[in-house]
């Protein structure tokens, strides 16, 4: 083998190297630096150690926080994988009406996320807006700035409204992908519809599933927009979550080493689930 | 005893897929269905399994009536040109699938799919997923899964486009002997001629949605019925011209005069559409060869043994299959010879064969 070392071709990854340090590591290393400093302005630092993680992991807010964050992303992923799931199995796979579907169901995913907030902000004012009057209406007490549980209930719906799209998109992307034959083969075994769901449908979309629900797991638990339009965090701190929590620590309170630290330990989650869920996921693709 | 399509016709919308047809496959029979792509062969498959349902007509099936029967009802197994099999049960299960669903007692099962799985060489791999299969492998537990459960009707639509050669081979040296002794019906839908003339059996040669003959396999090759057939059933491409037979002389091109030979010197003079298989068009001149065509060469292609020549005759493409390695120089002007005595006459207006 004639093997030329040839190390000009460095060069044409430079910039991509010079992009990922840019966007990525730098700003990555300064939460770092701050993390473990303290600073009182003047461009000083004094080293403090793993105090501002000390501080944090024994911190009540940020434990509340989570909890409330953890909560809120298994309902969101409870009810937008099933719905998702479940409209995308009732879409026509051909036809007309395929385009119509696809494109009403594109549109929750385009508006942007503040209007988002702001539409059910509206929607949601117990006196004028139309769900809000509609729930009170029925009888049922709602008002989703003074009552936590009706402030839960907006939010979740929100997110449900805003995302479940998305897993609609991809499930019906995988289902179209399924080659007809299955469908045919089944039938010819004489497959009822819900083996055919269970052993050729959902088998085939083990991918894209995964793919949603990592999607869906990042988004939901990195949500701050939506929620600091509609609730602001209220009532109280009820929908108050990480994202969050971490920012009026950062700007409110500019504490900028416990929010660096906030930061890491925010980022470190996310990774840490992220991966545990697609290895056990694709465990069974690598024997 | 037997299955019958009697006047079957598939319509959707404006278009027609399938225009009436009649067609008897008996009992125990290997059938092939010979057709390019688009011209009905899964269609028709599918109107014998009951999955489409015929626009018109009747399918019979041992003297019942079963059109408006679903597949489910029928006892039908099928293999596809992709390799369908449940994607997370082992190969075992797949096999089993079809007797799990009719109910049938475990040890019966097993004896089947051990039987199944013993012919398809597949034995050692009972424990396997699909997706840890080759692609031959995944097409055997496939046709596994068709033959386990003792169906009336076994239909093959193209199983083997999508293997590799080698595998193919394999496979399709193996297939007649599986279903051979079975009192199943087999359909084999496939684009090669090559094929057909393999497998023996009948064969039903299908242009754009007709079938133009059914019978068994080398009378069909051998002495098609009309110039579709011929065209159909020919791999390289049959080679067509219009002569005009005068006496005991065919005139061919214009220029060139052929003697009628044996056939053709029985018909009335006229005008015909002669047409000559690629293999009795030779390089060399043998003891056969009566006639000669000139032309300029525009493609040869040698394979191991064969050669294959593509002639440019007067803005006809003739063709030329001959064993042994004739280069010819792409763009010289060449001669090949015609063994006439081997060609097919056709009416030039109906198209249908006259000798």
């Amino acid at each position: 083998m004639n093997k030329v070392v040839n190390n000009r071709a460095w060069w044409l990854v430079l910039p991509v190297f010079a992009m990922v340090l840019f966007n990525a590591l730098l700003p990555l290393m300064t939460v770092v630096n701050y993390s473990l400093q303290e600073t009182f302005g003047n461009n000083e630092f004094f080293w403090s150690g793993a105090i501002w993680f000390e501080q944090l992991l024994h911190d009540d807010q940020f434990h509340a926080s989570l909890l409330r964050q953890i909560i809120f992303t298994s309902i969101v992923l409870v009810i937008q994988i099933p719905l998702g799931l479940a409209i995308a199995l009732c879409m026509p796979r051909s036809g007309p009406w395929v385009s119509v579907c696809l494109v009403l169901l594109a549109l929750p995913l385009l508006v942007p996320w503040n209007v988002v907030g702001s539409m059910w902000n509206i929607m949601a004012l117990p006196d004028i807006g139309l769900l809000g009057k509609a729930i009170n209406s029925l009888g049922i007490p709602y008002n989703y700035t003074r009552q936590p549980i009706s402030a839960w209930f907006t939010v979740v719906l929100m997110d449900v409204w805003h995302w479940t799209s998305l897993v609609v998109l991809l499930c019906y992307a995988g289902l179209v992908a399924i080659p007809d034959a299955y469908y045919q083969a089944a039938k010819v075994d004489g497959a009822k519809p819900w083996a055919v769901f269970r052993y050729i449908q959902l088998p085939k979309l083990k991918h894209v599933l995964t793919i949603a629900i990592l999607l869906r797991f990042m988004d939901s638990f990195m949500i701050y927009t939506e929620v600091i339009v509609l609730t602001g965090g209220g009532p109280g701190s009820t929908t108050k979550f990480l994202s969050i929590d971490l920012v009026q620590k950062a700007l409110g309170g500019f504490d900028l080493g416990p929010a660096a630290a906030f930061s890491i330990v925010y980022f470190l989650i996310i990774l840490l689930v992220s991966w545990l869920f697609y290895t056990l996921m694709m465990r069974d693709e690598a024997k | 005893m037997a299955l019958e399509l009697i006047d079957i016709a598939k319509r959707v919308g404006s278009e027609t897929h399938i225009h009436p047809t009649s067609l008897v496959l008996p009992e125990g029979s290997f059938n092939v269905l010979l057709g390019t792509t688009l011209a009905g062969k899964t269609t028709l498959m599918q109107i014998m399994a009951g999955i489409q349902k015929p626009t018109s007509g009747t399918i019979r099936f041992r003297g019942k009536d079963v059109t408006g029967l679903a597949v489910q009802q029928r006892n039908v197994s099928m293999v596809y040109q992709q390799f369908i099999n449940y994607p997370n049960f082992s190969v075992y299960d797949n096999i089993a699938s079809p007797l799990k669903v009719a109910g049938m007692d475990t040890a019966e099962i097993e004896r089947r799919v051990m039987a199944a799985a013993e012919l398809l060489r597949l034995k050692p791999m009972l424990k396997r997923k699909p997706s840890e299969l080759s692609g031959g492998q995944q097409q055997r537990t496939a046709i596994a899964r068709a033959i386990v459960k003792d169906s009336d009707l076994i239909l093959l639509d193209e199983p083997l486009a999508n293997l590799d050669y080698k595998l193919r081979e394999e496979l399709r040296d193996e297939l007649p002997k599986l279903f051979a002794g079975r009192n199943a019906i087999v359909v084999y839908a496939t684009t090669e001629p090559s094929e057909a003339l393999l497998f023996g059996g009948n064969t039903a040669t299908l242009h754009e949605g007709r079938i133009t003959q059914f019978g068994p396999t080398s009378s069909t090759y051998r002495l098609p019925k009309d110039l579709l057939t011929a065209q159909v059933f020919s791999d390289p491409p049959i080679n067509t011209t219009r002569v005009e037979k005068r006496g005991d002389k065919l005139h061919v091109f214009g220029s060139k005069v052929w003697p009628a030979g044996q056939v053709g010197s029985g018909l009335p003079d006229g005008v015909y559409t002669l047409g000559i298989r690629p293999h009795h068009v030779t390089p060399l001149p043998t003891d056969v060869t009566t006639g000669e065509i000139e032309g300029r060469v525009l493609v040869t292609e040698l394979s191991g043994s064969e050669s294959v020549i593509h002639l440019d005759v007067a803005g006809d493409t003739w063709v030329s299959q001959s064993h042994g390695i004739h280069p010819f120089e792409v763009g010289s002007h060449a001669t090949l010879h015609v063994d006439v005595d081997r060609g097919l006459f056709f009416s030039p207006s109906s198209g249908e064969r006259v000798s």
